[in-house]
Order: C-alpha cells, then sequence, then structure tokens
C-alpha cells in the first residue's frame, strides 16, 4: 500500500503519546482515523473530539494525504 | 468618591454608549462560581451586564483556593452564592445580583434561569451541562459554555435550536461524569483564560455583535500555545 503523510497533533492528555515526526507522519494509505488511535495505543476512551483540518469528523474518517488530523480528549471542569 | 458617570469610560469606544445601555438592560444567569464562574461574573458586572444571577450550592474550601477568584481564605466554609453577591455589590453597586445558594438540578433549573437573556455553563460536571443545555434550551435562551482541565479549555456558545453538547461530548446516555480534569486539576491561569472567553462571547451574544463560537468549538493549550476554533457541523 501506498504511503501518505499528515499532521498529527494530540492534545492536554494525549500529548504523551504523539509520535516522532507528527509534523509529517506517514501512515499507509487508506487508514481511518480509529486505525490509526489503535496503532498509537491510546487509551480507548481517552479521544472524544476528532478534527480534521479544522472540522470535526467521526473515527471512519479515513484519512487523505496533507491532513491536519487533531485528537482531543474529553475537558469537563469549572 | 463619587463614581458618576465615569464608571464605564474606559469602555468607550469600544463599546458605543447604546450598547452599554443595553447591557445595563440585559439579565445573565451564571451557573457554577467556582474557577470560571467567578471571573465570569466579575468581568461581566464590570462591563456594565445590569441584571446576574449567580447560581451555587457549594461552599468554598481550600482546594479552592489555587484558581476561584472570589475564594479568600476569609469566607473558607461560606456559600459560594453569597460571596459572589457580596463581591459583585462591592465592585458594581448598579448591577442587580440574585444569587441562589442552591444545586440545580432537573427540577429547579429552568425556573432558576427563565427570565434570563442569556446563561453561562461553568459547571463541572458534564452529566450537569447537559441538564443545563436542556433547561437553557426550554427557556429558548443561547448558553455560552466554558470547561477546563488544567491549562487546556474550551469554549462554544449553543442556541436553542442547536444540536449543542452532543457534538462535542456525545451522547448523553454515554456519559463520563467527568473528563479528564480529575486527572489534571484546574490551573488559575487557564480557568481566568477562559471565563474571560466566555464574558467575550456573552457580550457578543447579548449585543449580536462580532463572529459568535455558534456551531464553533475554541480549544486552547497554553503548554503549547495553541488556539484554534474548529467546525463542529
Amino acid at each position: 500500500m501506498a504511503k501518505i503523510h499528515i499532521t498529527l497533533k494530540l492534545f492536554a492528555t494525549l500529548a504523551p503519546y504523539l509520535p516522532e515526526n507528527a509534523d509529517h507522519f506517514q501512515i499507509t494509505d487508506g487508514t481511518t482515523v480509529q486505525a490509526l488511535i489503535t496503532d498509537l495505543q491510546l487509551p480507548s476512551d481517552a479521544v472524544k473530539l476528532i478534527f480534521v483540518n479544522g472540522r470535526k469528523q467521526e473515527t471512519t474518517y479515513v484519512l487523505k494525504p496533507g491532513d491536519r488530523l487533531g485528537l482531543f480528549p474529553p475537558v469537563g471542569g469549572g | 468618591m463619587s463614581i458618576g458617570t465615569e464608571r464605564y469610560d474606559r469602555n468607550f469606544d469600544t463599546l458605543t454608549r447604546p450598547q452599554q445601555a443595553q447591557l445595563a438592560s440585559s439579565r445573565v444567569a451564571v451557573l457554577g462560581l467556582g474557577g470560571l464562574g467567578g471571573g465570569v461574573s466579575e468581568m461581566l458586572a464590570r462591563t456594565g451586564v445590569g441584571h446576574l444571577t449567580l447560581i451555587d450550592g457549594d461552599v468554598f474550601e481550600p482546594s479552592n483556593l489555587n484558581r476561584q477568584l472570589f475564594c479568600t481564605e476569609e469566607v473558607l466554609g461560606i456559600s459560594k452564592a453569597l460571596a459572589a453577591e457580596k463581591r459583585i455589590r462591592a465592585v458594581n453597586s448598579q448591577v442587580q445580583v440574585t444569587s441562589i445558594d442552591q444545586y440545580a438540578d432537573g427540577d429547579n433549573l429552568y425556573g432558576m434561569i427563565k427570565h434570563a437573556d442569556l446563561v453561562v455553563d461553568c459547571l463541572d460536571s458534564i452529566p450537569a451541562r447537559f441538564m443545563l443545555e436542556h433547561a437553557a434550551k426550554k427557556a429558548q435562551i443561547p448558553l455560552v459554555a466554558g470547561a477546563i482541565a488544567g491549562v487546556t479549555g474550551q469554549v462554544t456558545v449553543i442556541f436553542p435550536e442547536d444540536k449543542g453538547y452532543e457534538l462535542i461530548y456525545g451522547k448523553k446516555e454515554h456519559l463520563p461524569a467527568k473528563g479528564i480534569e480529575s486527572r489534571t486539576g484546574n490551573i488559575s491561569y487557564c480557568a481566568l483564560m477562559v471565563a474571560a472567553l466566555q464574558a467575550s462571547e456573552c457580550i457578543k451574544v447579548l449585543l449580536d455583535r462580532g463572529d459568535i463560537l455558534r456551531n464553533k468549538l475554541l480549544i486552547m493549550e497554553l503548554w503549547s500555545n495553541s488556539f484554534e476554533v474548529m467546525d463542529l457541523v
């Protein structure tokens, strides 16, 4: 399978899971957000919001070359 | 010293005189008077919102001292709502303050907020946020929401016809009570920064001015100086 590159950003408590080369992160073409979450070994309930290029997306979204992916945990404090 | 007409001198001409008058006749309810609610209430009072209803059933405790603006060593053990009312009266005696020293629940919440033009969600539990959204929709008023964890924060504005919290937290049937703040705690400057963003959205909604974070989520993270506005729909 062809390889593509995305920009990956992990917020707050997800930041420790950020891989090397997150600004130019290589994945296999056809990878979904859910597959990437699994590959990065993020805790299953740790991701609440998924943003691709500034827009909310679902875990089934298939990543495309150059996508800016941001993963955000649940935040509820006051 | 006489205050006279000088109180709002420095609001001009960022605000116009008619807008200042409009704020004076505006009614805002603030739910939760902790890290967010204290900052929001004080900023709205100083800006000149004329009617504030301040709601919280909790009392101040030592762990609030790191961030909650109305919490001083003198008011430990005292009702947050009563301490807030006293502080707001000291800052701006022209504001009509109503304090409600009660926890909001599904039965009393609508009655607490139904006369407001706008409600501000400064609560600290995700299920309670959904309850407030439900009451705000019933009252047909917009809701300005902020949430914090550590040095991370988010702000959005929900109008009665919007999907609202479901877009941020998922279906309410599958909610955790808390987010990551149960691990990260909350830091003062992040709380007050999100409170400032909420106060700004309140003024914009009340005056129908500027870009409002409707169906958008502002996310900030201060270790990395990240500020992004995301589209929720």
